[in-house]
């Protein structure tokens, strides 16, 4: 599902983020990269939702290489990849269903199937019943789910998150990993940025562990790829 | 995409726009009034120029032309001679003044009455009095009839204002260009107030437009609401510039028909005819548009999501 081959990321100020970094994620697994900040867990997923591309080496992501994507089909290649952020990125002004539809409105999807989507995606997230209320009126776990729900709802084959419990307590995290853990266990690949190693542990998902831009150890790949791609129920 | 999807998303995008424009009320009536100004000024001098040329139409088919006999001509011979003007196909009315009523007439109206009783012999000539048909009204129609009377041996001049003709036609032509070029330059003003209206707005919505395009929406999804923002104001503009002319035909209307009255004609003010409502707003749209497409097309580009 994922692929670096000695992918190395220079940012136009000069920094290395990354350097000759190659490791590669089977369709279904679910991954945490760990890491001090600043080690390039952040780069790694800019890379693979093609928000950065690489310096030098191949970013393949679901198929593609990102290197060689020109702009007109970016859109339709970040469609495959859900992302949530630690800050969630939400729209303040829209309510809840409206933050949730986003992704399959600008994939131009009918307004039934939006709506049973948006409900479905809600209800996974437990969520359902508070489609009217603006992303203020929730809790900062309720916000973070709302962003979770926003990532899925178009059924991406992937899901990144970058550090998606730093602003929660340990309960509320281990909530929400548990959510990422059942869209795995559905055949959605899920790549993790935390620095919660509790979490890590609790999990016993594989581990990939970045150090000042270079990988430091990567765990060996879950047999998943024995199990037949499993597309989520809804 | 399908078609009704197609039409779905257009219609969505055309009310988040309407429904931006209401909640912000006090700065989009601020912007229409501008651009409706704009597109009120070159409209207004269009309109100017075409109330000039309907009201002077009556002027240049009433022009007229005053030939004057040689003195001592019997009337018979000046009521034969109207007789023969009158076969003239481009002559529709030929008037003959006498001596006598044009001396009359004289002493009536200019005040000189104890002059004129010093002279012992009336000095005016005999005249012929003569309208030419509409539709031969044209400068160069009047000069070919001046000639033609000019040629007879019993006439001693003939007396033509084609001069003020020429020259008022001239300046309706410095007018008529003088509208086009206010309305390049007022044109070019409401491209620059849409673009930097739309920018701003772009640059407001920076964060929304970020997480619309990392949840892979195009640069046409993104851009399409501000076009049509852009098309709303021009519409809006052209609405208020059709409400800014109508309201100052209605305030000029009175006077204007007082001058007319006195210069003996009933004329009455024209309003913006459909011509010109659908160059307002047609004009608009376009300007609109065009305004709001190239901002977004600029500004847009810009703005790329960042984790």
């Amino acid at each position: 599902m994922i692929l670096f081959e000695r992918v190395s990321k220079r940012y136009p100020n000069g920094r290395e983020a990354l350097t000759h970094v190659s490791f590669g994620i089977q369709s279904g697994e679910m991954v945490f990269l760990t890491g001090r900040s600043g080690a390039g867990k952040s780069t790694v997923l800019k890379l693979v939702a093609l928000l950065e591309r690489p310096t030098r080496g191949i970013v393949t992501v679901n198929g593609k290489s990102t290197g060689a994507l020109k702009a007109r089909h970016i859109p339709a290649f970040r469609r495959q990849v859900g992302v949530v952020f630690q800050d969630h990125k939400l729209l303040a002004d829209r309510p809840v269903f409206d933050n949730v539809a986003l992704p399959l409105v600008v994939a131009g999807a009918p307004l039934k199937e939006i709506d049973k989507r948006v409900r479905a995606a809600l209800d996974q997230v437990g969520l359902l019943g508070k489609e009217r209320m603006l992303p203020a009126e929730l809790s900062v776990g309720e916000q973070q789910r709302v962003g979770i729900a926003r990532a899925v709802v178009s059924k991406p084959p992937l899901i990144i998150a970058d550090e998606p419990t730093g602003n929660l307590d340990p309960d509320l995290s281990l909530e929400v990993m548990r959510l990422f853990r059942r869209f795995s266990d559905v055949g959605v690949t899920v790549l993790v940025a935390t620095h919660d190693q509790h979490i890590v542990r609790d999990l016993a998902k594989r581990e990939i562990v970045l150090a000042s831009g270079e990988i430091q150890s990567q765990g060996d790949i879950e047999r998943t790829d024995t199990l037949p791609h499993v597309v989520p129920r809804r | 995409m399908n078609p009704a999807i197609f039409g779905t998303r257009h219609a969505q995008a055309l009310l988040g726009s309407l429904g931006r424009l209401k909640r912000n009320p006090l700065a989009t009536v601020l912007t229409l009034l501008v651009i409706g100004l704009a597109l009120a000024l070159p409209a207004a001098l269009g309109l100017f120029v075409i109330n000039a040329q309907t009201a002077t139409g009556g002027f240049s088919n009433a022009v007229d032309m005053s030939v004057y006999l040689k003195s001592g001509l019997p009337v018979a011979k000046a009521q034969q001679l109207a007789a023969n003007a009158r076969e003239r196909p481009e002559v529709a009315q030929v008037t003959v003044i006498a001596a006598d009523e044009g001396l009359a007439e004289f002493r009536k109206y200019s005040g000189f009455g104890a002059a004129l009783d010093a002279l012992q012999t009336n000095p005016l000539p005999n005249v012929l009095h003569v309208m030419p048909r509409r539709g031969a009204s044209s400068a160069a129609d009047l000069d070919s009839l001046r000639r033609y009377f000019a040629a007879w041996p019993e006439v001693d001049v003939v007396q033509l204002d084609t001069e003020w003709v020429l020259r008022f036609n001239a300046i309706l032509a410095v007018l008529r260009r003088l509208v086009l070029v206010a309305a390049v330059l007022l044109g070019a003003g409401v491209l620059a107030v849409v673009g930097n209206t739309i920018r701003l707005e772009i640059l407001n919505r920076r964060a929304e437009i970020e997480v619309t395009k990392l949840v892979g929406g195009s640069n046409a999804f993104v851009r399409r609401p501000f076009l049509y923002t852009g098309l709303l104001y021009g519409i809006g503009g052209a609405v208020l510039a059709t409400a800014i002319l109508e309201t100052a035909v209605l305030v000029l209307d009175p006077s204007v028909a007082t001058l007319a009255q006195l210069y003996g004609s009933r004329y009455a003010l024209q309003g913006p005819s459909g011509q010109v409502l659908a160059a307002l707003f047609g004009g608009g749209m376009a300007l609109g548009w065009l305004g709001a497409w190239i901002s977004a097309h600029r500004h847009l580009r810009s703005i790329e999501p960042r984790a």
